[in-house]
C-alpha cells in the first residue's frame, strides 16, 4: 500500500510512518460490499451508533450522579431538574438502552434468517453473541443505578439467582452483594462495572468488525460475491445508506425521548428504593422479558437459571447446529416457516415474561420455552439434513436489475481484491 | 421480511404497555389534560391554584422534597412573590459560629420544608401509614395524572358487602379500594383569588396540574424542543433519502 494516493503532504508523511489513512481508506472507503444488501443490513451500523450515544451520554451523566444508597435517587432527580439539559441526557440514556436492544435484536434476527452465522463467519457470530451478553450485564447494572423500587428489587431477584448454584451459591451471592443484602457496596460496584463494561463492549465490537472485514458482509442471497461486478465500494454507497437509516432511527428515537420518555420504563422506579416494601409485580426491563419467561417456566430454581443462560449459550454453538450449506432463508422453504414460528415464539416469551406467573401463563411459558430449545437443538439440525433448498442464482448481479452497469462503479475495487 | 421491524417494535410497545397499565382492577377517570400530546403545555393559572391547594390541603402531611421555592418562577410568580412565599416558612440552618443550629425565614433557594422531621414521625402522625412525598407522584403511578385525579374524586360510602376497618377509607379508584388517607377534598376547601370554581373535581384537577409540573418541571421545554428536533430530523430523513437515491442511481438503473 503506497501513500501516493493522498495529495496532502502532511497526510502522506504520517501515512508513510503510521498507515492509519491507508487503513481507513481500505476499510471504510473502498471496502467492497455486496451491492444487494437490504435495509436489514443497516442495523449493524445503528448498533454502533447506539453504543456511542450510550457511552457519551453515560459519561456526562456520571459527572452528576452519586452512587450511594442515600443519594443515588436524589442525584438522578437533581440531574433531571437542576443540571442544564440533564433531563435530555438522562432520557436519551434511559431510552437509548431500549433502542439499543431493539436494534440489536433486529440485527440478530437478520443474522438468523440470512444464515450470517455460517462458515466462514462463525467467529463473527460468536463475538456478536458475546456482545449481547455484555450488553445484558451492562443494562442490568445500569437499571440498578437510579435506586428506585424496581432497581432495588430487580437487583435482589437477579443476584439471588446465583444462590441456585449448588454448594457455593450462597457464598457467591454474598460476594456479588459485598454484604448480606443488596446495599451500598452493591450499588458502588454496579456503578464501577456499569462504567467499565461499555468499554469492554467497544473492544469486542472492534474484534467483531475485524472478523466482518475478513470476508465482508453476508447478503440476502447468501452466496459470495463472484467478483467486482457484485460489489460496490463502501463509500459512498453504504455510508449514505447507513446515514439514511440513521436519520430514520434518530427520528423514532427522538419521538420516544421527547414525547413518551417514560413509556418503556416502569412507574415504580420513580419511587425511591425501599428494602422493607416489595412491589406488587417485580418485572425486568422489556428486553429481558423473554429470558425472564424462560427462567420462570422451569419449576426448579437451578433448572430455571440454567435454562435462562442456556438460551444464550445455545446461540454460541448455532453455527454447528445448523449444518445446511445454504445461508439465506429465502432459498430454504421449510426453514423459512420455522424461522417465523421461532420469531413468534420469542415474541410470545416476551409477552409471557411480563405476565404474572400463574394459571395459563405458566403453561404457555413452558410450551414456548420448550419450543425455543427445540428449534435450535432439534429442528435446525434436522432441517439441514432433510430440507431440499431452492436453486441458488448464479451470482449476485443476476439477482439485481441492470447488474452489468456495475462494472464501472466497482472498477476501483477490482485492482485491490 | 420488510414488515418484520415494525412488527417487532409494535410487539414491544404492546408488551411494555401491558404492564404500564398494570396493577389493580380499578377503572380510572380519564381527563383531557392540556399537557398531554406532543404540543401539550402546562396551564399556569391551574398550576397556581394547585399550588395554593397543595399548601392549604396536602402540605400538612405530604412533603415536596424536590421542589425549591425558586422553582415557582415556572408557575409565573415574580421574584418578590417567591421571596414572600419562602419567608412564610421557618427553616433550620447552621451550625453558626457558636456551633448552634438556628431557625431563619426561608429564602428562594430553600426546598419546601417537610411536614415531618423523618419517616417514622410521618408514620406515627398518620396511624402507621406513610404519606408519600408528592414531588414525583404523577410519574410514580401508572397513568399518574388520571390516577391522581380519580383517587381524589373517588371517595365514596363503601358498598354494604365491603368491610372498612378503623383508620381505613373506601376509595373506588385505589387498588384494593381501602386507603389509609382520609378524604382530603370536600369542595370549597380553598378560596381561589381568581374566583375559579372550588368544587372537588376542580381542586383535584388543579392539583394534578401542579403535581405534574413538580414531577417534571422540564415537561413543556421537552415537548417544545421535541417539535423542533422532529422537524429537523424529518428534513434530514428526506434529504438523506434523496442523496441516497442519487448516489445509487448508477447502480440500480442500467
Amino acid at each position: 500500500m503506497s501513500a501516493d494516493k493522498f495529495s496532502n503532504p502532511v497526510v502522506r508523511w504520517i501515512d508513510h510512518r503510521l498507515p492509519i489513512f491507508s487503513f481507513m481508506d481500505h476499510e471504510l472507503n473502498e471496502y467492497p460490499t455486496p451491492k444487494n444488501l437490504n435495509y436489514f443490513w443497516n442495523f449493524g451500523s445503528l448498533a454502533g451508533v447506539s453504543l456511542v450515544i450510550m457511552i457519551v451520554t453515560g459519561i456526562v451523566l456520571a459527572m452528576s450522579y452519586t452512587p450511594h444508597v442515600d443519594y443515588a435517587f436524589q442525584s438522578v432527580e437533581r440531574i433531571m431538574r437542576d443540571v442544564n439539559h440533564g433531563w435530555l441526557l438522562r432520557y436519551i440514556h434511559m431510552n437509548g438502552a431500549s433502542f439499543f436492544f431493539i436494534v440489536v435484536f433486529i440485527h440478530i434476527f437478520r443474522g438468523l434468517y440470512y444464515g450470517s452465522y455460517k462458515a466462514p463467519r462463525e467467529l463473527l457470530w460468536i463475538l456478536g453473541v458475546l456482545i449481547l451478553l455484555l450488553m445484558m450485564a451492562t443494562a442490568f447494572m445500569g437499571y440498578v443505578l437510579p435506586w428506585g423500587q424496581m432497581s432495588f428489587w430487580g437487583a435482589t431477584v437477579i443476584t439471588n439467582l446465583f444462590s441456585a448454584i449448588p454448594f457455593i451459591g450462597d457464598s457467591i451471592v454474598t460476594f456479588l452483594w459485598g454484604g448480606f443484602s443488596v446495599d451500598n457496596p452493591t450499588l458502588n460496584r454496579f456503578f464501577a462495572l456499569h462504567y467499565l463494561m461499555p468499554f469492554l463492549i467497544v473492544g469486542v465490537v472492534i474484534l467483531h468488525l475485524v472478523a466482518l472485514h475478513r470476508f465482508g458482509s453476508n447478503n440476502p442471497i447468501g452466496i459470495d460475491p463472484s467478483g467486482p461486478q457484485d460489489t460496490v465500494p463502501f463509500h459512498p454507497y453504504y455510508t449514505i445508506k447507513d446515514f439514511f437509516g440513521l436519520s430514520v432511527f434518530l427520528t423514532l428515537f427522538a419521538a420516544a425521548i421527547f414525547f413518551f420518555p417514560n413509556f418503556m420504563g416502569h412507574p415504580d422506579n420513580y419511587i425511591p428504593a425501599n428494602p422493607m416494601q416489595t412491589p406488587a409485580h417485580i418485572v425486568p426491563e422489556w428486553y429481558f422479558l423473554p429470558f425472564y419467561a424462560i427462567l420462570r417456566a422451569v419449576p426448579d430454581k437451578l433448572g430455571g437459571v440454567l435454562a435462562m443462560f442456556g438460551a444464550i449459550a445455545v446461540l454460541f454453538i448455532l453455527p454447528w447446529l445448523d449444518r445446511s450449506p445454504i445461508r439465506s432463508g429465502n432459498f430454504r422453504p421449510i426453514f423459512k416457516i420455522f424461522f417465523w414460528v421461532f420469531f413468534a415464539d420469542c415474541i410470545a416469551l416476551g409477552y409471557l415474561g411480563g405476565m404474572p406467573a400463574e394459571g395459563i401463563y405458566v403453561v404457555l411459558s413452558r410450551v414456548a420455552t420448550a419450543w425455543y430449545f427445540l428449534h435450535f437443538l432439534v429442528i435446525l439440525p434436522l432441517l439441514s439434513v432433510i430440507e431440499t433448498p431452492k436453486p441458488l442464482p448464479q451470482s449476485l448481479s443476476k439477482s439485481v436489475l441492470g447488474g452489468s452497469a456495475m462494472a464501472g462503479a466497482a472498477s476501483a475495487v477490482k485492482e485491490k481484491v | 421480511m420488510k414488515w418484520f421491524g415494525s412488527l417487532i417494535f409494535g410487539c414491544i410497545l404492546f408488551v411494555s404497555n401491558s404492564f404500564a397499565a398494570g396493577s389493580g382492577d380499578v377503572v380510572l377517570k380519564h381527563k383531557d389534560w392540556s399537557f398531554s400530546g406532543p404540543f401539550g403545555t402546562l396551564d399556569k393559572s391551574a398550576m397556581q391554584r394547585g399550588f395554593q391547594a397543595y399548601r392549604e390541603i396536602c402540605a400538612s402531611c405530604h412533603s415536596l422534597n424536590y421542589i425549591a421555592f425558586r422553582n415557582l418562577s415556572d408557575l409565573g410568580y415574580s421574584k418578590a412573590e417567591i421571596k414572600a412565599f419562602a419567608a412564610e416558612y421557618e427553616v433550620e440552618d447552621g451550625p453558626n459560629d457558636d456551633g448552634e443550629m438556628f431557625m431563619r425565614p426561608g429564602i428562594a433557594a430553600d426546598r419546601f420544608p417537610a411536614p415531618y422531621p423523618n419517616d417514622a414521625a410521618a408514620r406515627a402522625g398518620n396511624g402507621g401509614a406513610y404519606p408519600p412525598d408528592l414531588s414525583l407522584i404523577t410519574k410514580a403511578r401508572a397513568n399518574g395524572p388520571d390516577y391522581l385525579y380519580s383517587l381524589l374524586t373517588s371517595y365514596k360510602d363503601a358498598p354494604s358487602d365491603k368491610e372498612v376497618p378503623d383508620g381505613m377509607y373506601y376509595n373506588a379508584a385505589y387498588p384494593g379500594n381501602l386507603i389509609a388517607m382520609p378524604q382530603p377534598i370536600y369542595g370549597d376547601d380553598v378560596s381561589y383569588a381568581d374566583g375559579a370554581p372550588a368544587d372537588i373535581s376542580s381542586i383535584a384537577s388543579d392539583l394534578v396540574y401542579f403535581l405534574t409540573w413538580t414531577a417534571e418541571p422540564s415537561l413543556e421545554k421537552r415537548k417544545r424542543t421535541g417539535v423542533k428536533v422532529m422537524i429537523f430530523l424529518l428534513i434530514m430523513v428526506g434529504m438523506s433519502y434523496g442523496a441516497m437515491r442519487f448516489i445509487w442511481s448508477d447502480v440500480k438503473k442500467a
